[in-house]
Order: structure tokens, then sequence, then C-alpha cells
């Protein structure tokens, strides 16, 4: 239960970052603590305690093993989020150019 | 048949550019091939759902254990709006997209954001659905960044930030209903949550996917970045975003999860009526003040989805119908009036009301199919906009909610005042300077505002057989909602 706590503050750290930070690299650096701590959350559900791979053989018998769904959908997970991250990073780059700089107060002054 | 509501679209988005590289010109005629074929299919689906709905499971793997698509009631009725706004989208952008370079990234987005909607509409999977909300999101974030001026990135920026706040927190919510009842599709999570859910994870879930899709169709206290990221997007785009977009990942996904997978309670009826008369009035009363054209249509477009989601939330048959018809009327005349609003930045260069002034005379095509849109959105008779006012209010007052009966006749009021100050700045003012210079748009941008403008009028005509034909399966598939299980799971 206590992995499952520690995942959810990582979750919200990451949203606090992401929601407060007055720089524009902070805020993508937030939204990848988020992003992998519900990575990490998904991973949790289908982790046993000295579970096995689950690959079957045809001689071999397995007790417990760790469940592989979460782990396909965390697959796709993770390239939606690099996605994301790599159009976030685009965009502030652009932004960069049009404002010489990272401060969310100073793009608004400029923009007036 | 289901499988290629998605398919085609994506092989269009991965032709496009090759295409593009070899001659310009081309991109926009495979893309506009790609919606007709789309909208040709939907069309067929109507038919083809009349003798009952079609599942198919993608791969052959059988539905509780494999992703299986579903076309029902519910989901033609949204393939519906989405390839039908689409094309006539495409059509405007012919000519519209000119003035800005690279028009083959421009279809590529456009294709795979028709391909992401055209998904969450025929999923019957959770995390499938997620997916495709993911890859109509990113393509949507892009749009909005498509002028790349630093109004518009700012714009993007923001949007994407709320976006992906959105997405985590319907994701937590498919991992933490993923952990509880080990799996993901759709109709065997309704079948064991209605055997054995906890009510505390329930409401947990459907708190977090509530709070994750109304940030995405832009619902009131989750609305501050709509008012800037659509205005920003390129007009046909803008169209696809308020009339399409938050309507499809924002309401559709909502409804569907809230009437098929889970229960719908009166405790849940009573925060989609609130959000709804919070977000009607709050909506128009910003959009009073505005000056800049698209920004006050982004504005009304929070209040109209105000009127969908309390016309749902009353839960009563009638108010399904008003709200689902309205959410179709919105659809035809907000995408009409970001399209207007696109023509007159096209003609004059400026979207500021003052400045537009008078520019009825010189056209005649935009002016009088913004004037057909406004008085369908102001609720006027006999035009679209009124009927399903109308059912909205009736529904309300029937359902004992006096509150909400006259929020809506309040809000259609200021609303009415609203685009009466539109079309006093902006066509019929004492003509200014500007206006000696400018023309009419082009034929396809003529076209695509006057067939929208043609379907506000026939739909407010002929709204009897419409209904009957797409609202009342639409409609069914909710208020039976646990007929979806069966529908899937096979008895």
């Amino acid at each position: 239960m206590s992995l499952y706590i520690l995942c959810f503050i990582l979750f919200l750290l990451g949203f606090y970052c992401l929601l407060v930070k007055q720089n524009l690299i902070k805020k993508i650096i937030g939204f990848g603590i988020m992003e992998y701590a519900i990575n990490l959350f998904f991973i949790l559900l289908g982790y046993r305690w000295e579970g096995e791979a689950p690959i079957l053989d045809k001689h071999q018998v397995i007790v417990n093993f760790v469940d592989p769904l979460p782990q396909a959908l965390i697959l796709t997970s993770i390239v939606i989020g690099l996605g994301i991250t790599a159009l976030m990073v685009a965009i502030v780059i652009r932004i960069y150019e049009k404002h010489k700089s990272f401060d969310i107060n100073e793009i608004r002054k400029l923009r007036g | 048949m289901v499988v290629f509501f998605v398919v085609i679209p994506l092989l269009a988005a991965f032709l496009v550019p090759l295409v593009s590289k070899m001659r310009e010109g081309s991109a926009r005629v495979l893309a506009v091939l790609t919606g007709s074929l789309l909208l040709l299919l939907s069309i067929a689906g109507i038919f083809m759902v009349k003798n009952g709905s079609i599942v198919y499971s993608l791969g052959g793997w059988r539905p509780p254990f494999g992703i299986c698509m579903v076309l029902d009631g519910l989901s033609v009725f949204f393939l519906l709006i989405i390839n039908l706004i689409g094309f006539i989208a495409l059509i405007y952008s012919w000519d519209y997209i000119k003035r800005y370079s690279s028009q083959g990234l421009y279809y590529t987005l456009f294709c795979l954001m028709l391909s992401g909607l055209n998904g969450v509409a025929v999923s019957g999977d959770l995390f499938n659905l997620y997916v495709f909300l993911e890859i109509t999101s990113i393509a949507s974030y892009a749009l909005v960044a498509f002028g790349t001026q630093a109004e518009e990135l700012e714009a993007a920026f923001k949007y994407m930030v709320l976006g992906s706040v959105a997405s985590a927190f319907i994701l937590l919510a498919i991992g933490i209903l993923f952990g509880s009842v080990s799996t993901l599709n759709m109709a065997d999570i309704a079948r064991s949550l209605a055997d054995s859910g906890s009510r505390k994870l329930i409401l947990f879930c459907l708190g977090l996917f509530t709070m994750g899709f109304s940030l995405k169709a832009g619902l009131v206290p989750f609305h501050t970045w709509l008012p800037d990221a659509h205005p920003a997007a390129p007009a046909p785009v803008s169209a696809m975003l308020s009339g399409v977009v938050i309507k499809v990942i924002g309401i559709y996904a909502l409804i569907r999860l809230v009437f098929n997978v889970f229960i719908f309670t009166p405790a849940i009826s009573q925060i989609f009526i609130w959000m709804g008369i919070i977000s009607m009035s709050v909506g128009v009363l910003l959009a009073i003040g505005q000056w800049d054209f698209k920004r006050l249509l982004a504005y009304h477009s929070i209040s109209q989805i105000g009127y969908v989601i309390f016309g749902i939330g009353l839960g009563t048959p009638l108010g399904i119908i008003g709200g689902l018809f309205h959410l179709f009327n919105h659809s035809l005349f907000k995408s009409l009036l970001f399209l207007n609003a696109g023509s007159l930045e096209y003609a004059t260069g400026t979207r500021k009301l003052q400045e537009i002034n008078g520019s009825g005379r010189a056209m005649p095509f935009t002016s009088v199919s913004s004037l057909v849109a406004s008085l369908s959105i102001a609720g006027v008779p006999p035009l679209c906009g009124f009927w399903s006012k109308l059912i909205i209010i009736i529904a309300a007052f029937q359902a004992g909610n006096i509150i909400g009966g006259i929020t809506c006749i309040l809000v259609g009021m200021v609303t009415l005042a609203s685009f009466l100050k539109v079309q006093k700045y902006a066509f019929s003012k004492q003509a200014g300077d500007i206006v000696s210079k400018i023309k009419e748009v082009p034929l396809t941008m003529v076209a695509a505002m006057s067939v929208l403008a043609l379907f506000c009028v026939l739909i407010g005509l002929f709204f009897v057989p419409f209904l009957d034909q797409l609202i009342r399966p639409a409609t069914n598939v909710l208020l039976e909602g646990a007929n979806y299980v069966n529908l899937i799971l096979g008895g």
C-alpha cells in the first residue's frame, strides 16, 4: 500500500510543478514526472512479489506470474508521452525565439 | 466495415505528406477525397445500424479479451457529425489554407485528427478510447499552433498543458478501474461493476473522469484554455475544434461512460445540471464584452455546451433528445460562424468587430449565411437552434427544474443580444473605408458556408423526421444503458 501512496505523492509533485512553476521548461519536466507516476502506477498494478515472467513453456508450471497487460499498455502510454513532450518542447523553442525568455510572466508582459 | 472509419483517414494521413512532396496541390485532392469517402461511409452506417448494432472484433479476438469496435445508434450519430463537419471544413480549406506555408502538414494533421475522432466514437475498449483521444488531442495542439505567431504558440502551449492534465487524470482513472475489475472492455467493466462494484471506487473514478472530460469539453470551472485556443487556430480548424472536437472527446466520451459503463444516478444528474447551468450563464456573460469575433464565438461555445450537458443531465427521454439535438445543431451553426469569421478575416485582414465595419454589401454570401447562423444560435424560429432549445426548456420544466428552465430562456435572450451586436457591427453598419477594397471570398469557401446555412434552415423546417431517424436511436442507447453489455458480450 505504501508504494501506491508514494506513487500518488509523485503524481501530485508533478501536478504541482506543472501548474505552479513559472519557467516553461520546468512545466515540461513537471508533466514528465506526472506521466512517469502514472506509468509506475500501472506497472505496480500488474506486479506480484517474487512473480515470474509470464512466458509459458511446455514442461513448466508457473504459479505466481506478473500480469503482462499493464506492461503492454504502458508501452503505448510511453510513446504517447514522448509525442506530447516532443511537441511541447518544439512549441517552447518557438516561443523562446519570439520572446527570448522562458519566463511565463515576461511572455505575458510582452503581449500586453 | 467499422474499422474503415479509423483506417481510411490514418492511411490518408500517411500518404498526404508523400504525395505533397511530389506535387504541392495534390495533398488537398487526397484530403477532400478522404473526407467525402468518410461522409459516405457514415451515411451508409446510419442505414446499417437500422437492422441492429454492429460489433467488430479486431484480429478476431472475442470481446472480453480483445479490442472491439461498436457501431450503435449513438456512435453513428457522432460519426455523422464528425465526418459532415470534417468534409465541409476540408472543402473550405481548399482556398483558405493557401495563406499558410506547408499545406501537406496541415492536411496530414487534419486527417490524423479525423482518425482519432472516429476512433473515439467507435471504440469499445477503455484504453483504446484513451489512445484515440490522445491522437485527437496531439493533432489539435499542433493545429492550434499552426500559424506559429507568438499569440498562437502561447495559446497552443496553454491548451497543451491543460489538455495533458486532463489526459493524465483520465489515464489515472482508467488505471484505478483496471486495478479493481481487471478488464478494459467497456461492456465487461459495466458487468463487473454491476455485480460487485464498491461505491467508493465508482465515485472516485467518476470524479476523475468527470474532471478530465469536462476539461476537454471546456465546461465552466475548466474552461480557461478554450477562449485562447479556439480563436488562435486557422478558421476551418476552429470550426472543427468548436463544432466537433470538444463534443466528441468531451461530451461523447463522458456520456458513454456515465450511461453505459457506470450507472446514471440522481447525484450525477445534479452535477451535470449544475455544471450546465453555470457554463451557460458564465459563457454568455463573458461573451457579451468581446470585440474579437472569434473570441466571442469561443465564449458562446462554452455557453452552448452548457445547454447540451444540462439537457442530457436531466436524464429524462425528452431532455436527452433535446441535448443531443442541440449538440448536432450547435456543430452546424458554430462551425458556420467560425467559417464566417474566417472569411471576414480573409477579406479584411482583421477580426476586430469595430474595424470590419459593415461589409455586408461587399460580401453577400458571407453576410447572409452568418445571419442564418446567428439567428439559429440565438434560437429564432423556424431555424434549427430554436427547436432544440425549446425541447430542452420544455424538458426542464417537465422535470421540475424551474431554475434551469428560466436560465435557459434568459441565456437565449442574452445570446440574441450578443449576436445582434455582431450583425450590426460586422455587416449592416454604415460602410467604412475598408469596404471599398474588399470582395467576396473564393468559390469553395462560399460553397462550404452555403451548404451549412442550408442545413440550418432545412433541419429547422424538417426537424421531426430528423429526430425520428437519428436522435431517437441515439437516445435509446443512452436510456437502455444496460443493453450495451448484452450487445457486446452476447446475452
